[in-house]
């Protein structure tokens, strides 16, 4: 995985860096922004940049200061310090009805007094647009959001997926410079929500807005995003595309919310220009690209990541390859589940590893009690710095 | 109902036991309903009274109400105005409950917006107002009637439509802002913040989306402080000088004799109220 994607900026890099390895335009960009609650820090020190055109997400646990963070966008909440820009203008204590920003509120916020024709012709009529034109937009709108004829219905006979849809054009009718979605799925049901993601995201390629979403479910964030960040106690944790974030995480919080990571306490034994030798507590060695450390570690304890889809798992006879990271292992529990099967691998030191394995067919599923060997390439290996005070509510919502 | 096999491999449903279908009807299901309504006709018998006396006969003497009934007539509603007192005073309660509802509506719903909107800290002295507002329903009227005439006499204000309908306000504003309150406190703030995302300035939000969403409750509190104030007496006696409003006029009148057309007014001011009931449930009943 290469560390410098056009799009995406490490987390180490400043705006302006991003700026001119990009070359893209940001919608809109965060400079410093802090807030501070009643003298605790939701956003402590936000720098960031979505660029235009981009699907971006702000993910992570709830109080994470996501919301915050897009309520200040939006302009419905004055930062305690720091600057937004929004299209290169500085925006930061501007009125939110003076923004170009329009919002998807999660309890989508449309006005039961008026219906589906008039709340999506608000924003229109506040600009003043003329009454033809107004008709035209509301009803491209809804052709787009797939509710045509929808138009003098009640919004309160409207079904969660279609009030969702009508919370969707009215925020695209104005065609903002950038459309905020405040965790606009989370009240609808997994089918419906999995439909209007894919959905959704092809309403963003269409429309051409920068969309800037906010949710705390990592599929989500990931099926839909170009880039995504992960949150914790309003910092940014992991910035980058979602594949990048995925395979390559920087600390041990992100390692466990974006999917399922293996983690391996050990110390850096020994530090070469491709790859580090890093030992586990109970004596195993592991390789890691060297590229792949957390940057500036200068502690020598790490955790040694693999996700559970990257491990192949085979009888304790194969032998090893010097190109792959190998343990032993006894299966302590096996579990069929369709796809594949998920084995939890206990370690000689006590520690679980989960494997999962896909059902192609290949070769016999080894079953609990078998002496296992796992192996898995150098190069889906990552390291991360240990997070210290990932206290056990959070990793309950892991 | 589940379906018990039998021999013969066909299948019946269990015969419905005998006892549900014959169990006697429980007097206790008639308690309520005839409690409710001998509690209504209470309520309504003493209108029911002035309903009917309204088109009672008089047949000897000055036209004052007598309780003897002397026949149908609808003569009392021909002749509505030909006790010129009692006409004047009916208009200017009229004129008193419009004026004075506007006022105490506007005032009342800003300041049950203003109640509703800030928290303790921005906003110092808000549990002080609603101390005082409470102080405002609870006080008995004949100390605010005094106060209000002691306080007019000291500012040297001449009694008359000007302090009436600064003493209604003054009792209905209370009302009021209880009323909308209790509708906004369940206001969703996210559609001012839709409305102000969406390019509305903070008055045009207030016009397009806090105002009609709160209405219903802006209605019921403006009919509040009509009601409050055409039948107001207690207070208006204190600081009605020299124009007299109807419930006045009546008190002053009963004193010698009650000229028919009083029973008029009042089937009438009856009616209208329920004209106005019948509307906001007709309103309600269209919405949901």
């Amino acid at each position: 995985m290469t560390r410098g994607t056009v799009n995406a900026p490490r987390q180490s890099e400043t705006p302006e860096e991003a700026r001119t390895t990009s070359g893209a335009k940001a919608t809109v960009r965060l400079e410093h922004v802090t807030k501070v609650f009643d003298d605790a820090s939701a956003v402590d020190d936000l720098n960031l940049d979505v660029m235009e055109g981009e699907f971006f997400s702000l993910l992570g646990p709830s109080g994470c200061g996501k919301t915050t963070t897009l309520r200040m966008i939006a302009g419905l909440e004055d930062p305690s310090s720091g600057r937004i820009m929004l299209g290169g203008r500085d925006v930061t204590y501007m009125a939110p009805y003076h923004r170009d920003v329009n919002t998807v509120f999660q309890s989508y916020a449309l006005f039961p007094h008026l219906d589906v024709y008039e709340n999506i012709a608000f924003g229109l009529r506040r600009k003043k647009v003329d009454k033809a034109e107004v008709r035209r937009r509301v009803g491209r709108i809804l052709e787009i959001v797939d509710l045509p004829d929808f138009e003098r219905r009640r919004v309160n006979q409207l079904s969660g997926g279609q009030q969702q849809r009508i919370a969707l054009a009215r925020a695209l009718v104005n065609e903002p410079t950038l459309l905020l979605l405040d965790e606009p799925m989370s009240a609808l049901d997994a089918k419906l929500r999995h439909q209007m993601q894919i959905e959704l995201k092809s309403i963003q390629s269409r429309v051409g807005i920068t969309f800037l979403y906010v949710t705390h479910d990592q599929e989500e964030a990931m099926t839909m995003s170009d880039r995504l960040v992960v949150m914790r106690h309003g910092k940014i944790e992991g910035i980058g595309t979602p594949r990048d974030v995925y395979d390559n995480p920087t600390t041990e919080f992100v390692a466990k919310f974006l999917g399922a990571s293996n983690l391996l306490a050990g110390v850096v034994a020994g530090r070469h220009d491709d790859v580090t030798t890093v030992t586990l507590d109970d004596g195993a060695s592991l390789s890691v690209p060297t590229s792949r450390l957390p940057a500036g570690v200068t502690s020598t304890t790490v955790k040694v990541g693999v996700r559970p889809e990257k491990i192949s798992i085979a009888s304790s006879e194969k032998t090893s390859t010097p190109s792959r990271n190998t343990l032993r292992g006894r299966v302590r529990v096996s579990t069929f589940t369709g796809v594949g099967n998920q084995y939890l691998v206990e370690m000689p030191s006590g520690a679980d590893i989960t494997v999962y394995a896909q059902n192609i067919g290949e070769e016999l599923a080894p079953r609990s009690g078998d002496e296992v060997l796992l192996s898995w390439p150098v190069e889906h290996t990552f390291a991360v710095r240990p997070t210290a005070d990932l206290v056990e509510a959070e990793e309950s919502e892991l | 109902m589940s379906e018990t096999p039998i021999a013969d491999g066909t299948t019946q449903r269990p015969e419905r036991p005998e006892r549900l279908s014959r169990r006697p009807r429980r007097l206790g299901r008639y308690v309520l309903p005839t409690y409710s309504w001998l509690v209504i006709a209470y309520l309504v018998f003493p209108i029911a009274v002035m309903v009917a006396y309204s088109f009672n006969r008089v047949t000897f003497g000055l036209q004052l109400v007598s309780f003897a009934w002397n026949g149908f007539t609808l003569q009392w509603y021909r002749q509505w105005s030909n006790v010129p007192g009692l006409t004047s005073a009916f208009w200017l309660t009229v004129r008193l409950a419009l004026v004075s509802t506007i006022i105490s509506t506007i005032l009342g719903t800003l300041l049950a917006i203003a109640l509703v909107r800030y928290r303790r800290r921005k906003f110092r002295g808000k549990g002080t107002i609603e101390q005082i507002l409470f102080l405002n329903i609870a006080a008995p009227e004949i100390v605010i009637g005094a106060s209000l005439l002691g306080l007019f006499v000291t500012f040297n204000l001449a009694r008359g439509f000007l302090t009436l309908v600064l003493a209604h306000v003054a009792f209905s504003i209370a009302y009021v802002t209880v009323t909308v309150r209790a509708r906004l406190a369940g206001f969703d703030r996210s559609l001012e913040e839709a409305a102000y995302d969406l390019g509305a300035n903070p008055l045009s939000t207030f016009r397009r989306v806090t105002l009609p969403l709160i209405m219903p409750g802006v209605l019921a509190g403006a009919l509040m402080a009509l009601a409050l104030s055409i039948d107001d007496f207690v207070t208006s006696n204190f600081v009605s000088g020299s124009s007299v409003p109807f419930p006045v006029w009546v008190y002053g009148a009963s004193r010698v004799g009650t000229p028919p057309q009083v029973f008029v007014f009042g089937t009438v001011i009856f009616m209208v109220g329920i004209a106005f009931a019948l509307l906001s449930l007709g309103i309600s009943r269209k919405k949901s």
